[in-house]
């Protein structure tokens, strides 16, 4: 009886997986024969990133701005003959998911590009799936510089790690240094405390932000490490009081960092806190209220507002009426789904207007010759896959807002 | 070492919520011996309860009449959310095995987390309205009016179940479904009326915990629940599972383990890298393991193997 349902189980299942890679196939014939017609192509871009659980404000604004680059792409007629949708994967934060995931999209003929995802952890458990398939990645997030040019980038041995992976995010070698040179020049603050929340982005500002401070003759207090949403960080804030630390150096994102503020300036210790992009977000001054003011945080490219391309992306997003916000990584998100677009173009217009039977390999290339004005500057990629545009903006909280403090580009 | 007042005022403040927390782990489990997972997300609720009675309520109304609506919106929402896990998650499993129950329990938990996600506003932190006050020095401490809040709370709360467990027809009902279930309930007690009073208690107490949850940390989250969750049940086990004075206890020697350790052990020489706050959950539950060693049935507890 038993091995009886297992058999019409395992009869289903071969049927549905039959009918399923019809399907698949199907839309590749489509894809390379019909275009000698007028009627459209289709192609999808996948996306991939924690669309629930704790991050997932943040990966629904990359899913939302992806969705708006597609859209855009439709709506202008970007690529004539090629329509673009989107497939959006959720990978819950976790490396095991995000494999799954880029199995899946690597399976799926149609796809010719996927933006995503969030974290750099999980990045790591995807890229050797896309790089063995040729099918580009452009993370508008991940930020730790090893995913590009190897684990030992910090000694000066760059190798770029896999063909197929770009990101279009700065990463945390630039980052930490340019706050650190911030801090020890423009603020004129000499002794620091460290805390990161543990999770890889945070660790990694924190090392890149520390060795620079040495270096400029700056003086670390003290560290300590926080767990990402415990919430009480008094004996970590007693800790800085007692080591007589000038400022804070934070390396998480916004909702570690806002309890973390606010609990060290009701102690009394008046400090600054300075941070990376993952603090760059309204909700930090939200939460934290009056105790964010004075505080720092640095983010990738420059101004939003000083960009005409950025306000037309806001614009759009308001008018397309998502639920979500676009978060920090919006427009990011936009510029990773736009230059797969522009890959895809490239490609199609060396192929007499239609895209080649399997287009990855060819995209895949197209990718390094990409060059357009993006949401977030000038958008292209260097030999290791990492976006050119290193241009910073440190940001301060006034009167319950960021304003924008200085602009730079951090050389060396 | 002279941050030690500070320190050891940081861990009672800690412990004292942990404690709140504790007593409904303890309750539910010295009746039906059941470790409900979803407690944390009862605390999680009651959280919640609080923020949408004090939205509602608008922002010209002063906190000190805000605040006991608020309180009682979040007992109300968590007290409702606990009844309702009982009859329909709980209840048909009575007599199940013990697994079951406790599966239910870690599902329960998973599906309140995303339902309270899936709220417009709830996918990243809420701000919770603070204490105006303070901060206020005693000494080398300084603390905030919610740090005061928490400890009240706690004081009163531990007197009320006191006497409430001790002097009441209904507490002396739930000594003795504690005890017996089959002879309590052959002596006319109504068993099920008793475990739905534990479950509702157990979340009061858990509201009372998220609302100063809220007030001294400034916001929520749907999963906040996760992290105080486990170190609430931790704490129960240490003060003795099933017995309510031993939560509270337990839940103080937590909170105190946890601040101490994070702060002290990374004096003691050869020991710097195992100090600062990333490894004071490790101390935790270093010490539940060295009381359970010595001390099997808790620190409060008495008996343990009378069923099994």
């Amino acid at each position: 009886m038993r091995n009886r349902s297992l058999l019409v189980l395992t009869a289903i299942a071969a049927t549905g997986t039959l009918t399923l890679t019809a399907c698949g196939s199907r839309a590749a014939s489509g894809a390379s024969g019909s275009s000698s017609a007028s009627s459209a192509t289709t192609v999808t871009i996948g996306v991939d990133a924690p669309l629930t659980g704790p991050l997932s404000a943040l990966g629904l604004g990359i899913k939302n701005s992806v969705d708006l680059a597609v859209n855009t792409a439709n709506k202008t007629n970007e690529v004539p003959g090629i329509t673009f949708k989107i497939e959006a994967t959720d990978d819950k934060a976790s490396p095991q998911q995000g494999q799954q995931n880029a199995t899946t999209l690597v399976a799926d003929n149609s796809v010719v590009g996927v933006v995503g995802p969030l974290n750099s952890g999980v990045a790591v458990s995807m890229q050797k799936i896309f790089d063995n398939a040729n099918l580009v990645e452009v993370s508008p997030a991940n930020t730790n510089p090893a995913l590009t040019q190897g684990p030992n980038w910090g000694t000066g041995t760059k190798v770029r790690q896999f063909k197929s992976y770009f990101r279009t995010a700065t990463t945390d070698a630039i980052q930490g240094p340019f706050a650190a040179q911030f801090a020890y020049s423009t603020l004129n603050k000499k002794k620091v405390f460290l805390v990161d929340n543990k999770l890889t982005y945070g660790v990694g500002l924190v090392a890149t932000f520390k060795d620079e401070f040495t270096k400029l003759g700056g003086t670390v207090a003290g560290q300590d490490h926080v767990t990402s949403g415990a919430s009480d960080y008094s004996s970590t804030v007693t800790a800085i009081k007692a080591s007589g630390a000038d400022f804070v150096y934070f390396g998480g994102e916004y909702p570690d960092a806002a309890p973390l503020t606010k609990q060290l300036k009701q102690q009394g210790d008046k400090i600054p806190v300075i941070g990376g992009d993952g603090m760059y977000d309204p909700t930090y001054i939200k939460l934290a209220g009056t105790a964010s003011e004075g505080d720092f945080a640095t983010s990738v490219g420059a101004p939003v507002e000083t960009l005409d391309s950025a306000k037309t992306f806001i614009a759009n997003y308001k008018a397309a009426g998502y639920a979500d916000p676009y978060a920090a990584y919006g427009g990011y998100s936009y510029d990773s789904a736009w230059s797969i677009i522009e890959a895809v173009k490239a490609v199609a217009a060396a192929n007499s207007g239609k895209l080649p039977a399997n287009p990855r390999q060819a995209i895949e290339a197209a990718m390094a010759q990409v060059s357009f004005a993006g949401v977030t500057g000038q958008v292209s990629f260097d030999q290791y896959g990492d976006a050119t545009n290193k241009q910073l903006t440190v940001y301060g909280v006034k009167s319950g807002q960021w304003a924008t403090i200085k602009t730079g580009t951090f050389t060396g | 070492m002279h941050e030690l007042p500070q320190n050891l005022a940081n861990g009672l403040f800690l412990g004292a919520m942990y404690g709140l927390i504790a007593v409904g782990y303890t309750m539910v489990y010295g009746i039906i011996q059941l470790i409900n997972f979803a407690h944390g997300e009862i605390f999680m609720t009651g959280a919640f309860g609080a923020l949408a009675v004090y939205s509602k309520l608008g922002a010209g109304v002063s906190i000190w009449i805000a605040l006991p609506l608020m309180i009682v919106g979040g007992v109300a929402t968590a007290t409702l959310v606990a009844v309702l896990a009982e009859r329909f998650a709980y209840r048909p499993l009575r007599n199940a095995p013990r697994l079951a129950p406790l599966i239910t329990a870690i599902g329960l938990s998973i599906f309140l987390q995303q339902l309270v996600w899936g709220f417009p506003g709830n996918k990243s932190a809420r701000v919770f309205p603070s204490l105006p006050g303070g901060p206020f020095h005693v000494g080398s401490v300084v603390f905030q009016s919610a740090d005061i809040f928490v400890v009240v709370a706690a004081v009163l709360s531990t007197l009320f179940l006191a006497y409430f467990v001790r002097s009441t027809r209904t507490g002396r009902a739930m000594q003795a479904t504690a005890q017996d279930p089959d002879t309590a309930k052959l002596m006319g007690i109504d068993t099920d009326k008793v475990i739905v009073i534990a479950f509702a208690i157990g979340a009061v107490f858990a509201a009372i915990a998220g609302v100063s949850s809220g007030l001294r940390y400034g916001q929520i989250e749907y999963n906040m629940g996760f992290l105080n969750g486990l170190f609430a049940f931790t704490a129960a086990v240490l003060g003795g599972i099933g017995n309510i004075y031993g939560a509270m206890l337990g839940g103080l020697v937590l909170g105190l383990a946890q601040t101490l350790s994070a702060a002290y052990i990374q004096y003691i020489p050869g020991m710097s890298q195992f100090g600062s706050q990333d490894w004071s959950g490790v101390w935790a539950f270093v010490i539940l393991i060295l009381v359970l060693m010595f001390r099997p049935q808790g620190l409060l507890g008495e008996r343990v193997a009378d069923r099994a």
